[in-house]
């Protein structure tokens, strides 16, 4: 019989924490409680951050928007917010489990899960997103790309909580894409996703290009040559299959049992050609 | 572990291990056999309730979790006797076969007609995305809740 601690503020929160420092963490619990269930994790005591407002908010700076870590992905899909700024984010969200598991599940979790086919992850990696990591008594921000190492596991140290995602405002992207494959249309682990945001001209010329996969490698997959291919370039289906041919020769997926290695391999090229869609 | 809640509109005092799932709660504590389990994981939606307005998954949610809210079952659909109009579309549409997601499917079906008292079928089907049915096909399931929105809206409270 485990404690589950249900603490109402932050402060209460580190409390907790510092009482029984084993303890592990959930907001919806859709990640843990289902691997505890399937005997992968092993708990003594539990912490339910779903009641702490202070990691629930949705901020606006000059430059940037914050997200806390504790919001609820079914609220960062409705918020205006992310609507005028991150559409990017939008779309993926969309695509995320179902609308009960969006109620749930929190951004912060689908991060530290580090799952390397979570939805919100590829675009936050286009968003260049940094994360604010918190211990009782100090504060870092580290960005998205170094903080996930592979599939479950992060940089954070012991004593830390993820405790909000930043955003900074790149008004500059005025294409935002993203696509998931899977096997049906909600409640379907990605089997591969692509989020990519761009600086289109109106005469189609590539200005800037951020691309990021997922669930073709054991975390979110750049491509600095794919990045380089397109730059600067006017887009063109050609162009874009090049960029195909060269992230097919870069990448080397599992077979599992959502899908096989060369599936993914071909499609992962595949989901850049839809990009052409914003060719004017 | 002592908790207190509103369930169903009364007030419910319990005492139980804090990491039992809600699920099992209502089921095996409280008799309330409308909750489905269907996957334990959150992939069916069947054991869908109301926390407040919103639909949760009660497989993924502990006891402890229960303390202050306010809880809506099924069993919380119909009032003195009477099916709930939802209840009744469900019924009339031939939108339940063996009847395992029509609980959850409820339950989601009624937050999202509080919040969109007039959903057209798209919205409808996005709502229910996370409720799946093994017999019905959906159509009846959307028809009926298509159905109840109409013979609701204009009335105060779904």
């Amino acid at each position: 019989m485990r404690t589950v601690y249900l603490p109402a503020d932050l402060n209460e929160f580190w409390e907790y924490r510092t009482r029984c420092p084993q303890a592990l963490l959930y907001a919806g619990g859709t990640d843990l409680l289902v691997k505890m269930r399937a005997g992968k994790i092993a708990a003594d005591n539990l912490i339910c951050i779903e009641r702490i407002s202070e990691l629930q908010q949705v901020t606006e700076e000059a430059d940037s928007i914050r997200l806390g870590a504790g919001t609820s992905l079914a609220r960062l899909l409705n918020h205006p917010l992310l609507a005028e700024h991150f559409p990017v984010l939008i779309k993926a969200l969309r695509t995320l489990g179902s609308p009960l598991i969006r109620q749930m599940g929190t951004i912060g979790g689908n991060i530290a899960n580090a799952s390397p086919a979570g939805d919100t992850l590829p675009a936050l990696y286009v968003l260049s997103a940094e994360l604010e990591l918190r211990t009782a008594s100090s504060r870092r921000t580290i960005p998205i790309g170094e903080f996930i190492k592979c599939p479950g596991v992060t940089n954070l140290r012991p004593e830390e909580i993820i405790t909000a995602v930043i955003l900074k405002k790149q008004p500059d992207y005025n294409i935002s894409h993203f696509e998931k494959v899977g096997l049906r249309k909600a409640l379907a682990c990605s089997i591969v996703s692509l989020a990519a945001v761009l600086e289109l001209s109106p005469e189609g010329t590539i200005g800037k290009v951020r691309l990021a996969w997922g669930s073709v490698g054991p975390t979110i997959v750049t491509s600095p040559a794919c990045v380089d291919l397109l730059t600067n370039k006017k887009i063109t289906l050609e162009l874009l299959k090049a960029a195909a041919g060269q992230i097919r020769r870069e990448l080397s997926p599992i077979d599992d049992v959502r899908s096989g290695a060369d599936y993914r391999r071909e499609v992962a090229g595949n989901l850049l050609l839809r990009l052409a869609d914003y060719i004017p | 572990m002592k908790i207190t809640f509103m369930l169903n509109g009364t007030k419910k005092e319990i005492d139980t291990a804090a990491d039992r799932r809600v699920v099992d709660v209502l089921r095996e504590d409280l008799g309330l056999t409308g909750t489905k389990e269907g996957c334990g994981n959150g992939e069916c939606g069947a054991c869908t309730i109301l926390v407040g307005d919103e639909p949760r998954l009660s497989c993924l949610m502990l006891a402890a979790q229960l303390e202050g809210t306010d809880i809506t079952t099924v069993e919380g659909l119909s009032k003195d006797g009477a099916v709930h109009p939802l209840q009744q579309a469900f019924i009339r549409s031939g939108a339940v076969q063996c009847g395992f997601c029509t609980p959850g499917m409820l339950m989601t079906a009624f937050a999202l007609l509080k919040k969109n008292p007039r959903p057209d079928r798209d919205a409808i089907r996005e709502a229910l995305s996370g409720n799946l049915c093994r017999c019905t096909g959906y159509q009846k399931i959307v028809d009926a809740v298509e159905t109840a929105a109409l013979s609701l809206s204009g009335k105060e409270n779904p």
